[in-house]
């Protein structure tokens, strides 16, 4: 026992900063950055520039999401809706209203974010199987609106997009627009785990171990799930549109709802709760179908089998129970 | 300090508490004993904004709460523990405290992305409070450690940490020393006495009478969600009504 | 009037079917808190290996009876390598197995029976029966027949059985039950595959009028666990009335409002209901306990 009488006051003392975890956060970043800088030195064609280019998209979708799912506990299971609505916002914007790309896809993605915030006070109200209910309803809304529009979408045969210009630059070929995902990647890791280790990212974690004991402390659960899965949203729709732009073609598939299994499955397969396990899940389930192509007609059964050995084998993800085997051999 | 008045509030057609009326003044621990079932949780849930009451009023410094939601009330300076542990198990013990003082930080999703200005020294100044919370309520050898990797009874004192980072005056613990051993129960009523004697008005749910007895300055008997008997620990111990109720087994050895 | 009673005729055929999707969903859910997203392709397996069993020659109705067999097993041998290992899994992580082995079961029809779609020969013929001015096919009061008979029986055994009482038991409290000497592990292994044979029969029904193919199973448990959420999870009753409102309503959208906007039209149904009861039209409010 302690021998303070009384409960320590406010001080200004400043507390140790937890070092050897902010210096091996540094190391992972700079390791990540050395690799992407490195990269389009041995990528032989544009073929693995588009991959790699997709992962780093599927990337910062996941690490958005998993600030939803893993760290706020919150499901989802209607993403792929958000995706669209910045896909074909941007789209639509541009080409029929002679839009620049850049405000287009501001526009799409803040419709996007809009959206979101409307549905977040009914729907994260819901817990559990009500909240998958809701979300992958949303999404498959959006999803049948861009099948049936037609007129504005294309419908399901798909629409083209024009190519993306920003500040009088064309952005074309794979090269820049490796540059350019690259960078957001890096931003986003370091923008989540900045969230993460601050005060609203310890009240997003709060919540999700228990919602009353939160409330308790004085944190507005329900607001604090609504900004997430708006900052989360927002996002998705942000690389929705930049995504379109890129493939110059998009198709209502990709708001489909295998689209935002695809996208959970990422952040869980990878690691809830890890930024890191979210850009691993992303590579994972972006390169599996290339891997799988070679098994035609199985690639949907040994998908099937990955998900559900990772979930009956690491129940956390592929990261965080590899980290934690790592940990315990180094005790 | 703490008024309460008729409270009441039902389940379907349960009456978990019944016009239960009591005040607390500041300063004293007052204690709410009952058998199981008594509604004791249930009382905590209404006085913490956690339930909406059906029928009567809470005082908290003069100003009606009734029906406020917690996140509100934790502004007002209410803090509480929880029966069952509501720790969050991904996180440190230190980031566990420090979820406490929530109310005292830019609590911002963008401030916290973009690391505004300030932020990271108030989180310094935090953690610092935070770990030496966790040593006041004796845990500092935890310090360090995930929540999910310490031993029961230290989680159990890590809540009163949380608690206490957001500065009460008035901490509800709803009991503090379930599940622990002689050893342990007594290093949580000492924990108790202190952070009374420093000022901090405690309402505590417990079932060891002999923790409830030594430290109580009034104790409230509830059964069946109504009020059996108010007074000292004194007059509490030797009421019949109260021996009945217990019908002896609890009340034994004390 | 003739016209409103022909939708309310597919409506409720259909409703029948999405009813026995959403029984499918309770029972698993009510045995161990989990939401079953291959309940869907264990409709369309049946479906399916009817169709090809009735193409291989043999006789309709031991087509039926083999495919509803071969359902039941694949409930059986998925709950066993796939849900018990994971049985105190996260929500999250036992809604990504289900839906894992949707995919391996769609995967797998797909490799083994290929991509076409398919129908099933009707039971009693295609004649049209007319009924006030609006038609009927005889398939539809086979689905109607049958429903009705399996919420009769599932009512029975949930009701009076000593092994349906002790599953309802355990959805109640699994320690309680537990303690009183219930299986739960049986529990969960009986929900299975009591949910995969009416999955079976359901898909077997429907598969005369709506033709079925190896992705077919997807929308069907979707809207299956809208009529389930509708009628409050776990609430056998709700299932049901829940499936058929589901139903009707679609089709009345289809036909009064926009056919385009048929397989939206449940799910803007439960956005607004979750919206206005979190808990479902039938289910119970529940509170957390501190």
């Amino acid at each position: 026992m302690s021998t303070m009488t009384s409960p320590p006051a406010v001080t200004s003392r400043q507390g140790s900063a937890p070092k050897s975890w902010m210096s091996s956060r540094f190391t992972a970043i700079a390791i990540l950055i050395a690799v992407l800088a490195l990269l389009p030195l041995v990528l032989p064609n544009a073929f693995y520039f588009d991959l790699v280019i997709r992962i780093m998209i599927n990337a910062v979708i996941a690490i958005a999401l998993n600030l939803l799912i893993g760290y706020t506990g919150q499901i989802s299971l209607g993403h792929a809706g958000f995706f669209g609505i910045g896909a074909y916002g941007s789209a639509i914007l541009t080409a029929r209203y002679n839009m620049p790309p850049l405000l287009s896809l501001a526009i799409a993605t803040l419709a996007a974010a809009a959206l979101a915030w409307l549905v977040a006070g009914a729907i994260l109200r819901l817990k559990g199987h009500y909240l998958a209910m809701a979300t992958l309803g949303l999404g498959i809304i959006i999803s049948i609106i861009l099948n049936n529009e037609a007129a504005w979408t294309g419908g399901p045969d798909g629409m083209s997009v024009d190519t993306f210009r920003m500040f009088g630059l064309r952005l074309a070929g794979e090269q820049s627009w490796y540059w350019m995902f690259a960078g957001l990647l890096v931003a986003s890791i370091v923008l989540a785990q900045n969230l993460v280790d601050s005060p609203a990212g310890r009240a997003l974690q709060a919540l999700h171990g228990s919602e009353v004991a939160a409330s308790v402390v004085g944190i507005d659960t329900a607001a604090f799930k609504t900004r997430v899965f708006v900052v989360s949203a927002g996002t998705t729709a942000a690389m929705g549109g930049l995504a379109a732009f890129y493939m110059g073609f998009i198709t209502p598939n990709l708001a489909a709802f295998q689209h935002s299994i695809e996208l959970m499955t990422m952040v869980v397969v990878g690691g809830m709760a890890s930024v890191y396990g979210s850009v691993f899940g992303a590579a994972l389930l972006s390169l599996l179908p290339q891997a799988l192509a070679r098994v035609e007609g199985w690639e949907t059964v040994i998908f099937g089998f990955i998900l559900v050995g990772t979930m009956i084998f690491m129940p956390r993800g592929i990261v965080p129970s590899i980290a934690a085997l790592l940990r315990k051999k180094d005790a | 300090m703490l008024k309460i008045e008729n409270l009441s509030r039902s389940f379907g057609g349960v009456h978990a508490v019944q016009g239960v009326s009591f005040e607390v003044p500041q300063g004293v621990v007052y204690s709410v004993i009952g058998p199981n079932g008594a509604g004791k949780t249930t009382l905590f849930n209404l006085i913490t904004g956690i339930y909406t009451p059906t029928a009567g009023h809470i005082t908290l410094q003069g100003e009606s709460i009734g029906g406020m939601a917690p996140n509100v009330l934790a502004a007002r300076r209410m803090s509480r523990t929880f029966q069952n542990l509501q720790v969050c198990m991904n996180l440190s013990a230190v980031e566990n405290v420090m979820i406490g003082a929530h109310l005292g930080l830019n609590s911002r999703l963008f401030a916290g992305m973009f690391r505004w200005p300030g932020l990271i020294g108030a989180d310094r100044v935090c953690r610092a409070r935070a770990e030496e919370l966790l040593a006041f309520v004796g845990c500092e050898k935890y310090i360090g450690l995930q929540a999910n990797s310490m031993p029961y009874g230290a989680l159990k004192r890590l809540e009163i940490a949380r608690a206490l980072a957001a500065d009460p005056v008035i901490l509800l613990l709803d009991e503090p020393a379930a599940g622990l051993n002689n050893t342990e129960t007594h290093e949580v009523e000492q924990l108790i006495q202190k952070l009374a004697d420093s000022g901090i008005t405690i309402v505590l749910v417990e079932h060891d009478m002999k923790l409830v007895m030594n430290i109580s300055d009034s104790i409230l008997v509830l059964n069946y969600g109504k009020k059996l008997a108010e007074g000292l620990p004194e007059e509490i111990r030797t009421n019949p009504e109260v021996i009945t109720a217990y019908l002896g087994g609890e009340m034994e050895g004390v | 009037m003739a016209q409103f009673l022909q939708f309310v005729f597919s409506g409720i055929t259909v409703g029948a079917t999405y009813a026995l999707a959403a029984l499918g969903f309770s029972i698993i859910y009510n045995a161990s808190g989990i939401i079953n997203f291959a309940q869907g392709e264990f409709m369309m397996i049946g479906g399916m290996a009817a169709v090809f069993l009735a193409a291989a020659g043999i006789p309709l109705p031991l087509a039926i009876v083999l495919a509803v067999c071969i359902v039941a097993l694949t409930g059986l041998i998925i709950e066993k390598l796939m849900i018990e290992p994971a049985r105190d899994a996260e929500i999250v992580s036992i809604i990504i197995i289900t839906i894992g082995i949707s995919m391996i079961l769609r995967g797998l029809v797909e490799v083994f029976l290929g991509k076409a779609n398919h129908a099933l020969p009707s039971f009693s013929g295609e004649k049209p029966l007319a009924v006030l001015g609006a038609t009927i096919l005889p398939q539809s009061l086979w689905v109607l027949g049958v429903s009705t008979l399996l919420v009769v029986v599932l009512g029975f055994f949930f009701g009076r059985t000593r092994t349906g009482k002790a599953m309802l038991a355990a959805s109640y409290n699994r320690l309680a039950a537990q303690l009183v000497g219930v299986n739960t592990n049986s529990v969960l292994l009986l929900s299975f595959i009591l949910s995969a044979t009416i999955g079976a029969i359901g898909g077997i029904l429907i598969a005369p009028i709506a033709t079925t193919s190896y992705d077919a199973g997807l929308m069907l448990g979707l809207k299956g666990f809208v009529a389930a959420t509708l009628g409050g999870l776990g609430n056998g009753l709700g299932a049901v009335v829940g499936g058929l409102f589901l139903g009707l309503f679609e089709a009345m959208t289809a036909g009064y409002i926009s056919s385009a906007y048929k397989d939206a039209a449940p799910f803007i149904l439960i956005l607004l209901i979750l919206t206005f009861r979190p808990q479902g039209v039938f289910g119970a409010k529940q509170t957390d306990r501190v």
